[in-house]
């Protein structure tokens, strides 16, 4: 085991007893980033010098003992949290100039625990997509099988924990762009329960739906993370005043007594039959360690998608009106009254999915159509929550796939918006209802690319989730520390 | 359903975005395509049931009216691709 591909508890302890210092464990890494990122291209700016600094305070720290959860530990961000002084972007080249003047909460929360923060990472242009592939600027490659997508939007986090170019990562997800990334490069992604972690400094898409969360090598090291995320603040008025419970105590707590429900509609037509069978090893192994398995329907997960996509595409039209070339970002040097220079920024800041993202949005929230999209999917939004609650009568946890299909070729879809929206099929629903969701590695594709198994659970019960994935990461014991696209590139030390 | 040229001219001038024809013609078809897919929603009687429009059952969120500090105003301006000391500037309005 290299030190760029251990996790935040070894790497802790090692800090903590002096066995290696921050800088050596950031050169560490940086090495790696080095050695792979040619190959993978993750970052879309990394802050080598600024992460030195860093590193030099956490060892002042911990020499004297001292230091929060995540001290000298280094973290790539997704490009969507704003950080003060280091260049935000989105993905998007409307943002391509954009330094932030203040953190987010979330990026406030980890430096006070000591993070050493590597740099931001690529994602699809304000986090629309599935496949990464709409970065204005990189793509990154799945660490795994390097001609094949890493998922999206949150790619850059997922493939950029999975090369060992970061400890760990924060990424968003607004219809699965964690869950969906994590699956595809073989990490543990987790979107907490709506309200759980503030969004203040999360540049807004869906804002009815999104989330930040933890994306990490471990389940122990995702509860971690999120111990450190989670909790109430002043400046997001969506977030929950709700105690923040001891995620670590969860982890080992096991499935005895659990009862696990399998949504009958998750396991229909257009599911992988290599998928399936990872999928169901899992629910196996779930069962031998003492969890009950039920079959529970949710009737109205054919309608997710559609709601999903009038729903975020008004919100994000509505979110991204405030990106018109006056206070921040590019602006067109055409237009000589104030309508044509919004439009003429717009027109070449915005990438294709992004517009085609706001006309959609625009269209339903317009005279004339908002009953017959908006009103009608947030009612059909209703009902998908109305699912929920019934199958939580009867079951603790909803046990999946993550994604129908593995990480699929580059280019592959990206001529066929609607097909790429459907591969979302079984994530978005989480969103909708608020709840959260989990993906934790479970196998490979006879290609060799990771399988993610995904974990939905009631509001606030991130701690049955943690405990489920563990059983299922401990049980199966899969290598994920050496992908194989990276194999023989090296860096290590 | 059919969604014409003009109506996609006619919603990206609401939301700001010029679109050149080749981008046009390419939406027109992405559209109803996507259009065509969401009317699925209509399978399903809604009537009655109440719109969500968020996930939790929050309230109102208040805070305490204090005052904190804010961001320096050449702070506040120094995004801006146009601005004086006090002000972003904008080609003319009126």
């Amino acid at each position: 085991m290299e030190l760029y591909n251990r996790t935040i508890q070894e790497l802790g302890n090692m800090l903590a007893s002096r066995q290696v210092s921050s800088v050596e464990l950031l050169q560490a890494v940086l090495d790696r980033i080095t050695a792979v990122e040619g190959t993978v291209q993750a970052y879309l700016t990394l802050d080598a010098e600024g992460a030195r600094h860093q590193a030099e305070n956490a060892d002042r720290l911990l020499a004297k003992g001292e230091g929060g959860m995540l001290c000298g530990i280094p973290l790539s961000l997704k490009d969507v949290l704003c950080t003060k002084g280091l260049r935000t972007t989105c993905g998007s080249k409307i943002l391509e100039p954009f330094v932030p003047p203040y953190n987010a909460t979330v990026v406030e929360k980890i430096k006070d625990a000591g993070a050493v923060i590597l740099g931001k990472v690529s994602m699809d242009e304000f986090a629309m997509g599935s496949s990464n592939e709409n970065c204005a600027f990189s793509v990154p490659r799945n660490p795994w099988r390097t001609d094949c997508v890493c998922g999206g939007s949150s790619g850059g986090s997922a493939a950029s924990v999975a090369a060992g170019e970061a400890v760990a990562s924060i990424g968003s997800d607004t219809g699965g762009s964690i869950r969906q990334p994590a699956s595809h490069c073989g990490v543990v992604g987790l979107k907490p329960t709506y309200g759980r972690v503030s969004r203040y400094g999360l540049v807004a898409y869906a804002s009815s739906l999104d989330q930040l969360g933890p994306i990490t090598r471990n389940v122990a090291d995702n509860a971690l993370l999120l111990q450190v995320m989670a909790g109430h603040d002043q400046r997001d008025s969506t977030s929950v005043d709700r105690p923040v419970p001891h995620y670590g105590s969860a982890v080992e707590s096991g499935v005895k007594g659990l009862r696990l429900g399998l949504p009958k509609e998750y396991f229909a037509k257009g599911l992988a039959p290599e998928v399936e069978a990872a999928v169901r090893q899992a629910i196996e192994v779930l069962r031998g360690a003492g969890a009950e398995i039920v079959t529970v329907s949710l009737p109205h997960t054919e309608y997710c998608v559609a709601a999903y996509y009038i729903i975020a595409s008004a919100e994000a039209s509505s979110n991204l009106a405030r990106f018109d070339g006056v206070r921040y970002g590019h602006r067109a040097q055409e237009g000589d009254t104030l309508q044509a220079m919004y439009s003429a920024t717009r027109s070449q800041g915005f990438g294709d999915e992004v517009k085609r993202r706001i006309i959609i949005g625009t269209y339903a929230l317009s005279s004339g159509y908002y009953d017959a999209y908006y009103k009608k999917a947030s009612q059909v939004r209703s009902l998908i929550i109305d699912d929920y609650q019934q199958a939580f009568a009867t079951c603790d946890v909803l046990v999946s796939a993550v994604a129908p299909t593995p990480a699929w070729r580059l280019g592959e879809m990206v001529d066929d918006p609607l097909s790429m929206y459907l591969s979302d099929i079984l994530t978005i629903s989480t969103n909708l209802a608020g709840l959260p969701g989990m993906s934790v590695p479970c196998g490979f594709s006879s290609t060799g690319l990771p399988i993610g198994l995904q974990l939905q659970g009631a509001h606030f019960q991130e701690e049955r989730l943690f405990a489920v994935a563990r059983v299922v990461e401990r049980e199966l014991g899969l290598d994920l520390s050496q992908p194989a696209g990276l194999t023989g590139l090296g860096g290590g030390r | 359903m059919q969604i014409t040229p003009d109506q996609v001219r006619y919603v990206a001038a609401l939301a700001r975005l010029d679109l050149s024809e080749t981008e046009v013609a390419a939406m027109s078809g992405q559209l109803d395509r996507i259009l065509g897919y969401v009317a699925k929603l209509n399978e399903l009687d809604t009537s009655g049931v109440t719109a969500t429009t968020h996930a939790l059952n929050i309230h109102n969120a208040f805070r305490e009216d204090a005052v904190a500090e804010s961001l320096p105003q050449a702070v506040a301006l120094a995004n801006g691709p146009r601005h004086n000391e006090a002000a972003f500037v904008v080609p003319k309005v009126i």
